[in-house]
């Protein structure tokens, strides 16, 4: 009888999880999980609520991603009541959804992902955090704090709460953006587009050329991609567009995301509470064998970026190119997640300012008339986890009587799980193993920003 | 070296976590020089079952000053993590409203937990077939608890999130050894809106319009929103969300929701909510769904499964 490793909790990503690597005899590796170990059921009690209040209550799923939720949230209540938002009503919630992605890669990567690479993936735990990087390279740490708190202030003075928002409301907006406000944002929007360019160029050099060897093995597998593109010339977008579903070999498949139900399945085991989106519409069922995966598609930023055509702004196109020239399309290598974050915190920024150059911003018709009724409405948007899809029924008092989330981590919890086995049985030897090598089987995790 | 902290997350969300982060510059000589994190799983890799997880099954958090938990109890693993940050803890924290008042997972009191679980596992885009996990997960509760129905709690510190510069607060005063300034009045004792009497408003109506302001003016010049017929909670709510002057629902023009709780710990905000507009004359049928509004306090059994059907909702 071999033993059970509990990997508990996996730290430095954003939920509860726990990776149980099980040993034979000899001490290699015969099967490897990561489990979700939380549920809290917000598809269920949210039935009952006037729909237009859901967008304040889902935005709790997520305190990292709230307005990913609540955006979609919105969208999907437009639907149900049969209401088209105002165009600046619409293009304040991407300005505010894009604004939130800009935080969300600058903490992810710097805060929970950084420290496996700058004090190096063996260091003592207690120096591999965010604190440990103060100590070792104090001005970028003090710039990256500086630069997240920025992006998180110009969300919170305009919109009122950066973490929960109330600001998106069915039909649009809860208030206009004034012409001062519009001035200050694109001020600290430059700011933050130099630094995302100081934090591409830090990354190349400091991690992804120095750690290319890892780069090339650690989790890495082979799976097909989900994301959004621009239905007009295929650009990465993150707010709306359509969606890509795209198979290992690089072919593609775009529907609409109403029809999510046609070509996504969602498949249970009894050992985690996640549940694991696949590819139903490929027909060839569900499985996590890591030599003949089926169904098995990835999410989140590798992915966006392997689905697109091209980036919609130019300094992300130059990335871009860049990153094809070495790693090609699509890219299949785990630890690339971080590569294409960074590259997608180009995009995020360049894509605010054009936002706030847009001409109807400041316009103040910021929301539509709304009637509750009975409906069915399908938001989506592109979290920084992945393609997130709510989707909600009303009844004719225009409460909510059914509701349906697939949540951007939940994609990878199928991909999670053959990364860390693949991690854990390259690197797990006749029972040789330390904290070091365990770090790096959760870094196979960590690089998917779970 | 600092003052020895241990941070935990139960049924939660991550937002008190960033809330935590959104102190900004003032958090790196916190985190650096005044507090010494001894686990936070968020931040720092220190392990439950040893550093390579095979120290046997006692789930282990080092001894700190200081602890830190947010999130409500919905499952037995909450209880085992919660029970040992009391015991290694000398000073426990309950940070944000899921862990004083339940916060919005305890919206699930408000039905059969037991039957709504299974239905997750049944949706239309679910496998046919499928059901509750329950090999090696932590087996689920019967409902959310706050913090203080499982463990003493020293300091409770709500708010969804909670405000950054009241999280700074109780550090600096544990540092200093002293009470934190914490705020005990209402959302509406700290609202800067136009207050012009009742009115004639005898009921309230839903958020599916957006408020009457102009908004070239400041927000003293807007109208109060229960003035202007909206159901806002800023009278049973307690203060402490403004970050800019006025509160932070309101200072996006929209109704406040109660998201820090009651005024007094143990207030009901339905209960005070209901009996406020009684009072001013307005119909309390008007309220669509009046038990959300206890949608962040839902804990200490203040929200339960309605149990007839003749106990129609409001």
């Amino acid at each position: 009888m071999g033993k059970v490793l509990q990997i508990q909790p996996v730290t430095r990503i954003e939920g509860h999880a726990r990776i149980s690597v099980h040993l034979d005899d000899d001490g290699n590796v015969e099967n490897a999980y990561m489990s979700l170990m939380s549920l809290r059921g917000f598809e269920k009690f949210i039935e009952g609520r006037p729909a237009e209040e859901v967008p304040r209550i889902v935005n709790r799923i997520c305190g990292i991603c709230p307005w990913m939720h609540h955006t979609a949230g919105n969208k999907a209540v437009d639907g149900c009541f049969g209401v088209t938002p105002t165009p600046t009503g619409q293009k304040l919630r991407e300005l505010l959804q894009v604004m939130a992605h800009i935080n969300d890669k600058i903490l992810h990567f710097f805060f929970l992902a950084a420290p496996d690479f700058v004090l190096g993936p063996d260091s003592d735990y207690s120096v591999r955090n965010v604190m440990g990087i103060v100590k070792a390279a104090p001005e970028l740490a003090a710039r990256v704090v500086k630069m997240r708190q920025l992006g998180q202030m110009m969300i919170d003075r305009f919109a009122g709460k950066a973490i929960h928002p109330i600001a998106a409301v069915a039909g649009g907006f809860s208030k206009p953006l004034s012409e001062a406000e519009r001035r200050q944002m694109l001020k600290d929007s430059k700011e933050l587009l130099d630094f995302s360019l100081f934090a591409l160029d830090f990354a190349k050099n400091n991690v992804f050329n120095k750690y290319l060897d890892v780069i090339g093995e650690l989790g890495v597998i082979t799976t097909g991609f989900l994301g959004t593109v621009d239905r007009d010339d295929g650009s990465l977008r993150m707010f709306d567009g359509i969606q890509r579903l795209m198979k290992p070999d690089g072919s593609f498949t775009d529907f609409e995301g109403v029809n999510y139900l046609d070509y996504l399945g969602e498949h249970v085991e009894p050992w985690g509470y996640g549940k694991m989106p696949y590819a139903k519409s490929w027909d060839e069922g569900f499985s996590l064998d890591l030599d003949a995966p089926k169904g098995i598609y990835r999410a989140n930023t590798l992915a966006r970026i392997n689905v697109c055509d091209k980036m919609g702004t130019p300094k992300a196109q130059e990335a871009l190119e860049a990153f094809r020239n070495v790693f090609g399309r699509p890219a299949q290598a785990t630890l690339l997640y971080h590569y294409a974050r960074l590259i997608e915190l180009v995009y995020a920024c360049e894509r605010t300012i054009e936002l706030l150059n847009w001409d109807g911003i400041t316009d103040t018709d910021v929301r539509a008339k709304v009637t509750p009724g009975a409906g069915r409405g399908v938001g989506i948007v592109e979290a920084p986890r992945g393609t997130l899809i709510h989707d909600y029924s009303t009844d004719a008092n225009g409460c909510i009587e059914s509701a349906n989330l697939i949540v951007g981590t939940t994609h990878n919890i199928g991909p999670m799980n053959m990364s860390v086995k693949q991690a854990a049985a390259s690197l797990i030897k006749d029972g040789t193993y330390d904290q070091g090598i365990l770090n790096k089987v959760e870094m196979a995790v960590r690089a998917y920003d779970p | 070296m600092g003052v020895t902290t241990a941070l935990e997350w139960l049924s939660s969300c991550s937002g008190c976590e960033i809330a935590i982060l959104n102190i900004g510059e003032a958090l790196v000589p916190l985190l650096t020089e005044h507090l010494d994190i001894v686990h936070a799983p968020v931040i720092m890799d220190h392990k439950y079952f040893g550093q390579c997880g095979d120290e046997g099954g006692h789930l282990e958090i080092p001894q700190a000053a200081v602890g830190i938990v947010s999130g409500g109890v919905s499952n037995e693993e909450h209880v085992v993590v919660l029970e040992e940050m009391r015991k290694k803890c000398t000073i426990l924290i309950a940070l944000g409203s899921c862990a004083t008042h339940g916060g919005i997972p305890a919206l699930m009191n408000g039905q059969n937990a037991a039957q709504s679980f299974a239905e997750i596992y049944q949706t239309p885009s679910t496998d046919e077939g499928a059901s509750l996990p329950d090999q090696g997960v932590p087996p689920l509760l019967d409902r959310t608890y706050a913090l203080d129905e499982k463990v003493k709690v020293d300091l409770m510190l709500p708010g969804c999130p909670p405000n950054p510069a009241h999280i700074a607060e109780v550090i600096t005063a544990l540092l200093e050894n002293r009470e934190p300034k914490l705020p005990t009045k209402s959302v509406c004792d700290t609202c800067p809106t136009k207050r012009e009497g009742k009115g004639n408003v005898n009921k309230v109506k839903r958020f599916t319009e957006n408020a009457q302001f102009d908004p070239d003016k400041p927000i003293s010049e807007m109208r109060c929103l229960l003035e202007q017929g909206f159901v806002c909670m800023g009278p049973v709510t307690v203060a402490g969300c403004a970050k800019y002057g006025a509160p932070s629902c309101i200072e996006a023009r929209v109704p406040c929701r109660g998201c820090f709780g009651p005024v007094l710990p143990k207030g009901n905000q339905m209960l005070d909510m209901m009996n406020a507009l009684a009072s001013n004359g307005i119909d309390h049928k008007s309220v669509v769904d009046r038990r959300s509004l206890l949608r962040f306090s839902g804990a200490h059994g203040k929200l339960r499964p309605v149990r007839t059907v003749t106990e129609k909702e409001g």
